[in-house]
Formats: C-alpha cells, structure tokens, sequence
C-alpha cells in the first residue's frame, strides 16, 4: 500500500490518522459489498462444494478465504488473519458469498442478551484462564 | 443458534456464540495492556471513506476518487470454549473515530472503560457514549505507578457515576486483575438482566 497525497486539506488528516492509502485496490475500487450482514462477529464458513480455483475472476485473497473459513471464523478474525482492512474483506466475502462459496451466519440481534447459564460460563471461563 | 447445532454436524463446523466487549477510555488510559494482558492481540485495521457523502451502499461510481484513513484497533480473542468466544475490542482513542465506535457498540455485551487518575476527564466521553446508549459499563481505575491514590468514592464522586455502575481499581499490565475487570462486568450484566432492555 502506498500512502498518497492527501490533496484537499482534510481535518481528520494527521499523523494520528495513519497513512491516507488505497485499500480497496484490490476489490477494484468497490467499497461496499453487495450484501450487508459482515458483522464483525458474524461467521463466515465455506460450503462443501466451494470451488474457487475454477471461477473466473477471483484473487488470491479470495482463496485465501475460502481456506480459512473451512473451519467457521469470524469477519473480524478473518481480516486480522489476512491482515487486510475490514471493509476490504467484507466486499471480498460478498463476492464469494454471491458465487455460493461461503454462508454467512450473522450474530443475534442487538438487544439480545445471552441466558445466565452463558454468562456463568463466561465467568468461570475467565477465573480458569 | 439452534439452525447452527445439528447433532450430526461435525464440531469443526459449529459456529460458536461469540460475546463482544468492548475496551475503551482515554488515550494512554491502558486499553492496548489490557487487552495483551488477557488475550493475544491482534492489531484490526478498519478504514473510513473520507468523502463519504452521496456515497450510497450501492453507488461505487468515483470511488477512485475517494481517500480513505486507516484506523487500527487493538483486537483480541479469550476462548473460554468450542461453543463460546469472548472477544476484546480496544476502542479507537480520539474522538473523531467515534464513527467506528456505533458498529462496535451493536451487539456488544458490555464495555469496559479504563480511566487514568492523572487524566481522568479522559473518558468521561466513553462514560458518557455508553450511558447513553445503554450499554452495560464497569470502570477500571488502572493503578499507574506514580499515579496519584484516591480513594474509589473520590473517583466515583467525580465521575458522577450511577451508583449500580461498578468501579473497581486494577492493574492493567496484570492478567489476573484484568480478568477481575472483565468478571466485574460480566455480573454487571447478570445484574441487569432483569431490568428493560434499551431499545437501540
């Protein structure tokens, strides 16, 4: 990635803000996937019968995906993995998701709370670690 | 969930519930420690479009033109087992990023906000963002060496928190007091459990 000229002065332009840079580079340029539903923590998890080496059109990040999710891991695991930007990923997984490479399971709903019984595990989880 | 547990599924392919907190305070305040203290941390890189006006979720028309600021996060994973997952997001310190905070605030469990006594209006902003979303909250006071001692109702007085928010002091480099931080707000929300849930 290579940082660019900022061009227009832009307030939240500065040394904290990190390198102004093109990631989407490799989605050509698209910033949105066609779908929303890439929750940090849904979890993305490859279909048996994905095969990505024979379609046309996609990249080495795209493989490199559907390896990963053969085991189910989330959107945010899967771009520290990759270490690729979030957004970048998630248009990326669009992409498999419309070949039918991946499914998509999305977390519960905002207001969800887990039972006691979770929140119990959690607990003693975090005294055994 | 239950769409995701046949018994004949392999648990390789089990999706595992995943419970998301948050860490946040002012800058400095602690959050990368903590989160390296309990977890392996992972930087997450999540990157604003700057030009983001008219620019709809389908319209990509002009993208080139568009400049877009990277913004790491501190991100880290606790497996507490196959099922369930606990992850740690660090909240991005300046308040400009406050744009990132409303997609890491949805669905979260809870937050953890770390406050440095030497600067402690610090995260008063973050105090205030969870109140106001009705996100369940703890306060850490990380115990800085050097940092000055007060005692916790001083801190709680001049936080002006609710009194059911619980307040404990830590040690954001130790394990061990972080996970007290994290257990704290785990029965925090076992505790509200009864209470209406904010619509939001």
């Amino acid at each position: 990635m290579r940082a660019e000229s900022p061009g227009p002065q832009h307030e939240w332009l500065d040394a904290d803000a990190g390198p102004v840079v093109r990631p989407y580079t490799l989605t050509g340029g698209r910033v949105r996937p066609p779908v929303d539903g890439f929750d940090l923590l849904a979890f993305v998890l490859t279909t048996p019968a994905a095969e990505p080496a024979g379609a046309p059109g996609l990249q080495p990040e795209h493989r490199r995906l559907v390896e990963l999710a053969r085991r189910p891991k989330a959107v945010a695991d899967l771009a520290a993995d990759l270490d690729l930007a979030v957004g970048v990923v998630r248009v990326l997984l669009g992409d498999l998701l419309a070949h039918g490479f991946v499914a998509v399971h999305r977390p519960p709903a905002t207001a969800y709370l887990p039972d006691d019984n979770i929140l119990k595990a959690v607990v003693s989880g975090l005294r055994a670690l | 969930m239950d769409s995701v547990r046949y018994d004949r599924e392999p648990a390789a392919s089990r999706v595992p519930l995943a419970l998301k907190i948050l860490i946040a305070g002012g800058f400095g305040a602690g959050k990368t420690t903590l989160v390296s203290a309990l977890s392996e941390v992972r930087p997450l890189q999540t990157e604003e479009v700057l030009t983001g006006a008219g620019l709809g979720t389908d319209d990509v028309s002009g993208v080139e033109q568009k400049s877009t600021t990277t913004v790491a996060m501190d991100f880290g994973r606790i497996t507490i087992n196959d099922d369930l997952q606990v992850y740690l997001f660090g909240t991005p310190g300046q308040d400009r990023f406050w744009f990132l905070w409303d997609e890491l605030a949805f669905g979260a469990l809870g937050a953890v906000v770390l406050a440095d006594t030497r600067r402690l209006a610090d995260c008063f902003p973050s105090i205030d963002y969870f109140e106001q979303r009705g996100v369940p909250f703890v306060v850490g006071v990380n115990c800085f060496e050097g940092s000055r001692r007060f005692g916790l109702e001083a801190v709680r007085d001049a936080l002006d928190l609710d009194p059911d928010v619980p307040l404990v002091l830590c040690d954001a480099r130790d394990r061990q007091s972080g996970k007290l931080v994290l257990i704290s707000l785990v029965e925090h929300v076992a505790r509200q459990r009864g209470e209406p849930v904010p619509v939001g």
